[in-house]
């Protein structure tokens, strides 16, 4: 076994080697401008980038021509938002996402909202963290433009019912965004049954290269349009200029290529995994609570709040496996996980909450390893916990008053 | 987050962690902090003629929090009330080497300590 052990899958993945490989001939060799039409450098990087057009759109059954490149799925959440509300201003004002959504939505709305007046309905999530399709349906007013509902949660991989709410999105003629980071290559991804109409995703969460993302935008019933929010030479249909990063794009086509053929035993290996993982935890420890659904999650994510016990310092007493306590860029504040907030789970226990995410080269060994570490460590620091003392003795935790500081 | 050394050898061997009989004499108790804030220190002190002779502490919160107990404990023993008075968070901030964002750890440190004082006096009053 090596060490460090890598179970934070979430924030991002290794590369695959055979990425890697299909990208280092457009780095030195290779290196032409995509939109260079007049030699063959030009035309070279050209094709490379249309193959890796087909092999992403293959994935997500999209026509290779509804991708705009981008640097990640953030510019994507960022210009699908911005770029629908710049574009639809005349028909309305208003968009509906959901509470638990990735910051790259939460706050281009919240910036939508304080610099250009627009309306936002930020929709409650039931105690799993799913939307309720019907919640969609009666927030939806005659200024609503856009609904943006994210695929999968990056916190605790709770699935969202996408099919209903595109199926709504269509019937009441308003454009639907779903930002599909944690679900593409992981589970499958069909935006014509699903009824997408922009959906963001990148390719550093697939065992691709960091630096590059795409935004799906559909171009038959309806037609989207947006406007840029990056002006230059007009690449990818006028809706985002700038030359194209072609090994990136180059890398994000082979990852795409990988996780189809590999999904159907891939996702059944993680599931595995993960449920080897949460099984070898609970048998031993009591008070342990499961965030996010208990079937409608991603294959390869596990969320697990430990009663009494304080997140990071469980990360600390854990050193040699990379894991995270809610989501990687919440990390650096104090305040905890807005995701389990709105799921009711108490601020005590998502203090305690401790995000597992498996991925391609992870291990059964690895994994069993992880879950006796876990297992010593919970132990070792509930025996420190004044909480788990005063529980042990039957007070309710709930009727002390605490100095809150 | 990187830890200092003096951070993490506490995290890992933590000293004098646990319990005293919260009705034996001669012991104070300071419980501070709150669940839902992430980080509740319990610390405990043990007097004899005006000395603390021993000193515990339970926490639940980070490493820094549980640093900032642990290392309070091993300044309490041997100390009068009157000198474990003096304590001050920014000590505990420059002995741990503790970040900006980990200053509340050793105010809380300190809160804990003048409760433990407080209510070691409170008990002693009492049985005048």
């Amino acid at each position: 076994m090596k060490f460090p052990i890598f179970l934070d899958n979430h924030s991002t993945t290794p590369m695959d080697p055979r990425v890697l490989d299909t990208m280092l001939p457009y780095f030195c060799e290779k290196f032409g401008n995509a939109a260079s039409r007049n030699h063959p450098f030009g035309w070279e990087a050209e094709e490379a980038v249309e193959r890796a057009r087909q092999q992403i759109a293959q994935l997500i059954h999209a026509d290779a021509k509804e991708l705009v490149f981008t640097s990640g799925a953030t510019e994507s959440d960022n210009l699908a938002l911005k770029g629908v509300l710049e574009m639809y201003k005349e028909k309305g004002d208003h968009i509906i996402t959901s509470a638990t959504e990735h910051r790259a939505v939460l706050d281009t709305a919240k910036s939508l909202e304080s610099k250009k007046g627009v309306k936002v309905t930020y929709l409650p999530v039931d105690k799993y963290g799913m939307v309720n399709p019907d919640d969609v349906r009666n927030a939806i007013t005659d200024k609503t433009i856009l609904i943006s509902i994210m695929m999968a949660n990056n916190e605790i991989g709770t699935i969202n019912p996408i099919k209903e709410i595109g199926k709504i999105a269509k019937e009441k003629g308003i454009l639907f965004h779903c930002d599909a980071t944690q679900g593409v290559g992981k589970i499958p991804v069909n935006v014509q049954e699903m009824g997408i109409d922009l959906m963001a995703f990148s390719a550093h969460k697939i065992y691709g290269p960091k630096g590059v993302g795409a935004l799906y935008v559909r171009k038959k019933a309806p037609r989207v349009r947006l406007a840029p929010i990056i002006d230059g030479g007009g690449h990818e249909r006028g809706m985002r200029s700038g030359t194209l990063p072609v090994p990136l794009i180059v890398g994000f086509g082979k990852a795409c290529e990988l996780c189809e053929q590999e999904m159907p035993t891939e996702s059944v290996k993680l599931a595995g995994l993960r449920d080897r993982l949460q099984d070898g935890i609970m048998k031993h420890l009591d008070e342990v609570y499961l965030n996010g659904h208990p079937t409608q999650r991603l294959p390869h994510n596990l969320n697990i709040s430990f009663a009494y016990v304080e997140g990071e310092s469980l990360l600390m007493g854990v050193k040699e496996i990379a894991l995270s306590s809610g989501s990687a860029c919440t990390s650096a504040t104090l305040e905890p996980s807005y995701v389990l907030r709105a799921l009711g789970v108490g601020s005590d226990l998502a203090h305690s909450s401790i995000r597992f995410g498996l991925g391609r080269f992870n291990t059964a060994e690895e994994v069993d390893y992880t879950a006796k570490r876990i297992i010593e460590i919970v132990t070792k620091l509930r025996e420190m916990s004044p909480l788990y003392e005063m529980a042990k003795e039957g007070i309710d935790l709930k009727s002390v008053q605490w100095t809150a500081h | 987050m990187a830890y200092s050394d003096k951070v993490v050898d506490h995290f890992n061997n933590p000293r004098n962690m646990g319990s005293f009989k919260k009705d034996e004499d001669g012991v104070g108790t300071g419980i501070v902090g709150a669940p839902e804030c992430g980080d509740v220190m319990k610390l405990q002190i043990k007097v004899q003629n005006d000395t603390i002779v021993d000193a515990k502490f339970k926490t639940f919160g980070c490493g820094s929090a549980i640093a900032s107990s642990s290392l309070a404990t091993e300044w309490l023993k041997g100390k009068t009330i009157e000198e474990a008075q003096q304590i001050k968070n920014t000590d505990i901030v420059q002995e741990l080497n503790l970040p900006p964002v980990k200053i509340h750890c050793s105010v809380l440190a300190e809160d804990a300590i003048k409760a433990a004082l407080n209510d070691y006096k409170k008990k002693a009053e009492d049985n005048k």
